[in-house]
C-alpha cells in the first residue's frame, strides 16, 4: 500500500545483491510450479533459495518449465543452499558445484547435525565457512541463535550469519527473542531470521529484534493459500522493519493517558 | 507406402498413449502407436497405480480442478477395467482396498487434522481412526501410528497389468504397436500450422490425418514444434521399490499413505513402496539416500517390512507441468493433439484422458468442454513466452 509519506529505507546490500525486498524465500514444498512462481511475484522477493541436492544435474537446464527456468521467468537471483549436507567435507562439495551450476559465488551455507531438529552441527559448519570464504565464495551461514558462534562465523569471514528461531519447517517462530537480540548486538553484518517463521507475525518480530531479512520456506509453500501468505510475510516485513527505525515506546506496568492533561478545557 | 493410410498416430506407448489409441480404434479409426523402447518402459511400469483422487487432494482452485477430474476418472476405472479384462482375456489387478493415511507421531497428527478439515469441506467421504482403530484394521502398524484417516474410496490397480492387457486390447482392436520406434519430430505443413505425421529417429516419414503426443516426460524433447505451440512439460523423478514377501499375501491389505510416500499391496505378497519426488532432469538413477527414506519411513510405519525381499528398485519421470494439470486436447497445430502432462496421476487419469481423445479425434461435440477447457495446451501460452524473453 502507497502512503502518503514516502519513508526512505536503503536497500540491503547481500553479497553483491542489492535487495529492496528484505523477504527472501525458500523454493521447496509448493503444491505447483505455478503457485510457486506466483507466491514469489506476490511476496515481491529478489532472492530465493534452492538446494543444489534438490535439482542436482538439472541445474543448469533450459526446458521450459523446468524449476531454473521458473526463477528466471520469475526475475528472481538464486541463492544456492547445501542443504542436504550433514558434514562440513558435503558441504563444501556441494557448494562448488553449485557455484559452477549457477555461476555465482554466493552460497547459503548448511550442514545438518541432527535429522530430526534439523538444527546446525556447529564445530562442522565452522569448519566449512572458513574453507569457503578461503576459496573465494561469499558464505552466508545458516546458524542457531548462538551469539558466540554467530561473532565466531562472522571472523572466518562470513558475509551475514543467518541464525533460526526454531527448527527448520516447525512454524514455531521465535523460541529465544533475547537470543536472536544478543546475536544483533554480536555482529554487524546481515542478519537474516532463516527458519522458523510460521505466521506473519512471526517476521514483523524478527525485523522489530534487529533482523535485516527474513527467510521464508514452509510458512508460504505449505499454507493453504501460499500467495495470499506470500503477500502477508512482505508486508509482516515491512512493518517490522518500519517499527523498528520508528522506535517503540518502553514498556511500563502503569497506565499512562496518551491525552496530556495540561491545556485541558475548563468547563465551569 | 501401407503406414499412411493411418488415420491416428500416438507417440508413447504407455498407459496414456495405450489408452487413447484403443479408445480411438473402437471408435473405428486407424491407430498406429510408436513406442520408442518398450511399451510401458517410461512412467507406466515404474507407477503403483494408486487410484488415489481423494488423497491426493491439495487446497486452492488448482486443487479442486484436479479432485474433479481425479473423481471422474475414478468413477470411470471399474468399467473401463471390466472392458479391458474382456477385451485381452487378462486380470488388471483392480483392488477396491481403500486407502489408510497415517499420522506416526502428534506433528503428523496435528497435519492429518488440518488434511481431514480440508476433505470434510469438499465433502469428500473421510472418516478419523484412533491408532487402535487403524491396528485393527491392519494389525502390521507400529504402535507409533497415532491416529489415521480413512479414505474408503481411493483404491489402485497394477499398471504392469493394466499395459500387458491394453497391448491385447489394441491388438485385438486393430491398432499397431510398434515397439523401438524413436519418434525425432513431429512433420509440419509447409505453413507450420498443420502436423502431417511423425518422423521416426532412423528417418522413416509416418503420414497421419491426426497425431497425439503421449510421450510422457519426454513429449518435449520431440523436435519440430515452433515455440508458441509447445507446452512446459519437465520430467518429475520418482524412485519406487518393489518389495515381495516370501511368505505370501497377508501382511497388509489396504493401500497406506503418509506425509512422504505409500505401500500399496498387490494380490500376491508384492508391494511397491514409494516415492520420491525430485526436480532433477533426465536422471535415472536410484540413489541410496532415496531408497534408504523410503524404506526408513516404511519400516516405521510396518515393522514387518524387514522381512520383506527387495525385488526391484526402479525410477520413473513423471511429466508434470506448471499447475500439475494435465495438457489434454488441440494446441497451437492443427492435427496435433495432446495427452500428457499427468505427473502423479496417468493411471488414474488414463480412463478419461482416453475418453476425452477420442472424443476430440473423432471431432465429438465434448459433453465435458469445460474439462478440455482446464486441460488446454494453450493456458501456458504466456509463460511460453516469457521463458522465451529469459533465455
Amino acid at each position: 500500500m502507497e502512503s502518503a509519506i514516502a519513508v526512505e529505507d536503503a536497500p540491503l546490500a547481500l553479497g553483491g545483491l542489492q535487495l529492496r525486498s528484505r523477504l527472501l524465500l525458500g523454493t521447496g514444498g509448493f503444491p505447483s510450479m505455478e503457485v510457486m512462481a506466483d507466491a514469489i511475484a506476490a511476496s515481491g522477493t529478489e532472492l530465493v533459495t534452492v538446494a543444489l541436492r534438490r535439482v542436482g544435474s538439472d541445474a543448469r537446464s533450459a526446458r521450459a518449465g523446468s524449476l531454473v527456468q521458473t526463477l528466471a521467468a520469475a526475475g528472481v537471483a538464486v541463492l544456492p543452499n547445501t542443504a542436504g549436507c550433514y558434514t562440513a567435507r558435503d558441504a563444501v562439495l556441494t557448494a562448488q558445484l553449485a557455484r559452477e551450476a549457477f555461476e555465482t559465488d554466493l552460497v547459503k551455507l548448511e550442514v545438518i547435525g541432527d535429522d530430526d531438529t534439523l538444527l546446525p552441527d556447529a564445530p562442522e559448519l565452522l569448519r566449512a565457512a572458513e574453507q569457503l570464504v578461503d576459496d573465494g565464495f561469499t558464505v552466508l551461514p545458516y546458524t542457531t541463535d548462538d551469539p558466540v558462534l554467530a561473532r565466531r562465523l562472522v571472523e572466518v569471514g562470513c558475509a551475514a550469519v543467518m541464525p533460526a528461531g526454531s527448527p527448520i519447517g516447525s512454524g514455531m517462530g521465535i523460541r529465544n527473542p533475547y537470543n536472536l537480540a544478543l546475536v544483533r548486538e554480536a555482529v554487524t553484518v546481515p542478519l537474516v531470521l532463516d527458519a522458523g517463521v510460521g505466521t506473519a507475525s512471526d517476521a514483523a518480530l524478527a525485523m522489530e529484534l534487529g533482523c535485516d531479512a527474513v527467510m521464508a520456506a514452509s510458512a508460504i509453500a505449505r499454507a493453504a493459500d501460499p500467495v495470499r501468505m506470500a503477500r502477508a510475510m512482505s508486508a509482516a516485513v515491512e512493518a517490522g522493519r518500519l517499527a523498528r527505525a520508528a522506535g517503540r515506546i518502553p514498556r511500563r506496568l502503569y497506565a499512562r493517558a496518551s491525552t496530556p492533561n495540561e491545556g485541558l478545557p475548563e468547563l465551569t | 507406402m501401407a503406414r499412411s493410410d493411418m488415420d491416428v498416430l500416438v507417440a508413447g506407448g504407455g498407459v496414456v498413449g495405450l489408452s487413447v489409441a484403443w479408445a480411438a480404434a473402437q471408435r473405428g479409426l486407424r491407430v498406429s502407436v510408436l513406442e520408442r523402447e518398450r511399451v510401458g518402459a517410461g512412467a507406466s511400469s515404474v507407477a503403483a497405480g494408486m487410484l488415489a483422487p481423494v488423497s491426493e487432494v491439495e487446497y486452492g482452485e488448482a486443487g479442486r480442478r484436479q479432485l474433479d477430474l481425479g473423481l471422474r476418472s475414478a468413477a470411470m476405472w471399474p468399467d473401463f477395467a471390466a472392458a479391458l479384462e474382456d477385451a485381452s482375456g487378462l486380470d488388471v489387478g483392480l483392488r477396491r482396498s481403500g486407502t489408510l493415511l497415517l499420522a506416526r507421531d502428534d506433528d503428523d497428527a496435528r497435519e492429518l487434522g488440518r488434511q481431514l478439515e480440508l476433505r470434510s469441506s469438499l465433502g469428500l467421504a473421510v472418516t478419523r481412526l484412533r491408532g487402535s482403530q487403524a491396528r485393527e484394521r491392519e494389525p502390521a502398524l507400529a504402535s507409533c501410528v497415532r491416529i489415521a484417516l480413512d479414505v474408503p474410496d481411493d483404491h489402485s490397480v497394477d499398471p504392469r497389468r493394466v499395459l500387458a492387457a491394453l497391448v491385447r486390447a489394441c491388438a485385438a482392436a486393430g491398432v499397431e504397436v510398434r515397439e523401438g520406434a524413436e519418434v525425432a519430430s513431429v512433420a509440419l505443413d509447409a505453413s507450420g500450422e498443420r502436423a502431417l505425421g511423425l518422423v521416426l529417429a532412423g528417418g522413416e516419414q509416418l503420414r497421419a490425418s491426426q497425431v497425439v503426443l503421449a510421450a510422457g516426460a519426454w513429449t518435449p524433447a520431440l523436435a519440430g514444434l515452433p515455440a508458441h505451440a509447445q507446452v512446459p512439460v519437465r520430467p518429475v523423478k520418482g524412485q519406487i521399490v518393489r518389495l515381495r514377501d516370501p511368505a505370501g499375501p497377508g501382511l497388509v491389505h489396504t493401500v497406506l499413505r503418509h506425509a512422504r510416500g505409500y505401500l500399496v499391496p498387490r494380490e500376491d505378497g508384492r508391494y511397491v513402496l514409494g516415492g520420491t519426488v525430485e526436480e532433477r532432469g533426465y536422471d535415472l538413477a536410484p540413489t541410496a539416500g532415496g531408497v534408504h527414506e523410503l524404506l526408513r519411513d516404511a519400516y516405521e510405519l510396518v515393522p514387518g517390512i524387514a522381512e520383506l525381499e527387495i525385488e526391484e528398485l526402479s525410477v520413473g519421470l513423471r511429466p508434470g507441468t506448471p499447475d500439475n494439470a494435465p495438457v489434454l486436447g488441440a494446441g497451437a497445430i492443427g492435427g496435433l493433439v495432446w495427452a500428457t502432462g499427468h505427473h502423479r496421476n496417468g493411471v488414474l487419469l488414463a480412463p478419461l484422458t482416453a475418453e476425452l481423445t477420442a472424443g476430440v479425434l473423432c471431432d465429438d461435440e465434448t459433453p465435458q468442454p469445460e474439462l478440455l477447457q482446464a486441460c488446454s495446451p494453450a493456458r501456458f501460452a504466456a509463460a511460453l513466452t516469457a521463458v522465451e524473453l529469459v533465455s
